[in-house]
């Protein structure tokens, strides 16, 4: 997860916009997550196939937490955070 | 920086989102941020915290007087929008302003506590409780929502606002009272007066000037 602002350390997964499987491209929001009042929409830097989910909705996760994998084109693998 | 300051006056909700989002999408690509003004017919939304619970009212009863119930992705829980109450949808990069989710809101509140400065009215912050509020009675509800870094949803201030719509809601999940302008002067005061001293103290508080 992304810095989101000065002492905001963590916040609650709202929602994912993509499943494991699905292709994106780069900067396409791939999940929103949830502070106490504000939504924040995280998207990937990289294009390619999802290859896995590492965090569910309703759970808290801190900045810099790994939320996703994505298979690159280029096959190898990144991690979104 | 100049901003952009469109008064939609009284529109419904899911019009207004769509406005939000087409602004949004406008800012993103460098147009001058905006902001958006207006009042919505009587409307509870649900932020993504939002709990069922915190709505009093059964969806029947809702149905009866004709009060939609939607969800939304804004933060925070459930707040209630009415005629009387000033919406202001702020449509801005916050990679202006440092990409800080907190300070936006900060700055938000700072807005309605300089507005209502302007009437001789005392607000404050209450710590853990975004919002703008007048002794232990909200006045200002605020929640947001980011993609890209361009904000929109924003803040409601109750100016004239029928309190007793409030019945239907615990707001924001917090079992707190509501307050409005009017009452606390103990006088009406319509919306109109109010928006001019808004968007001045908008303006203000993010280095801008009103455009065309």
């Amino acid at each position: 997860m992304p810095e989101l602002g000065e002492d905001i350390e963590k916040a609650t997964v709202a929602c994912f916009h993509y499943n494991i499987g699905d292709h994106v491209n780069a900067d396409d929001d791939i999940v929103e997550v949830v502070t106490d009042k504000a939504t924040f929409n995280v998207p990937t830097n990289v294009s390619g196939d999802i290859s896995n989910i590492l965090v569910a909705v309703g759970q808290e996760i801190e900045v810099g937490q790994v939320i996703a994998c994505i298979d690159e084109e280029k096959n190898y693998e990144s991690e979104i955070q | 920086m100049n901003c952009k300051v469109i008064d939609l006056g009284i529109i419904d909700y899911k019009e207004a989102y769509a406005l939000q989002q087409k602004y949004a999408k406008e800012v993103l690509d460098g147009s001058d941020q905006v902001l958006i003004l207006c009042e919505h017919p009587t409307v509870l939304t649900m932020g993504r915290l939002a709990k069922e619970s915190n709505v009093l009212y059964s969806k029947d009863k809702l149905k009866e007087i004709g009060v939609d119930v939607l969800g939304i992705d804004r933060g925070g829980d459930v707040t209630l929008h009415a005629k009387g109450q000033l919406v202001a949808y702020p449509i801005l990069n916050l990679a202006n302003y440092g990409k800080d989710l907190r300070k936006y809101l900060f700055k938000l509140e700072q807005v309605v506590i300089d507005l209502l400065s302007d009437f001789d009215i005392v607000a404050n912050r209450l710590s853990g409780k975004t919002g703008a509020w007048v002794g232990d009675k909200k006045i200002a509800s605020i929640g947001i929502g980011v993609r890209k870094w361009v904000s929109i949803h924003g803040l409601a201030l109750n100016v004239n606002t029928d309190l007793n719509h409030f019945a239907m809601i615990n707001p924001c999940g917090l079992n707190v009272s509501m307050t409005s302008v009017s009452q606390v002067l103990g006088r009406d005061i319509e919306i109109n007066e109010v928006k001019q001293v808004l968007i001045d103290c908008f303006c203000s508080q993010f280095g801008m000037k009103k455009g065309q």
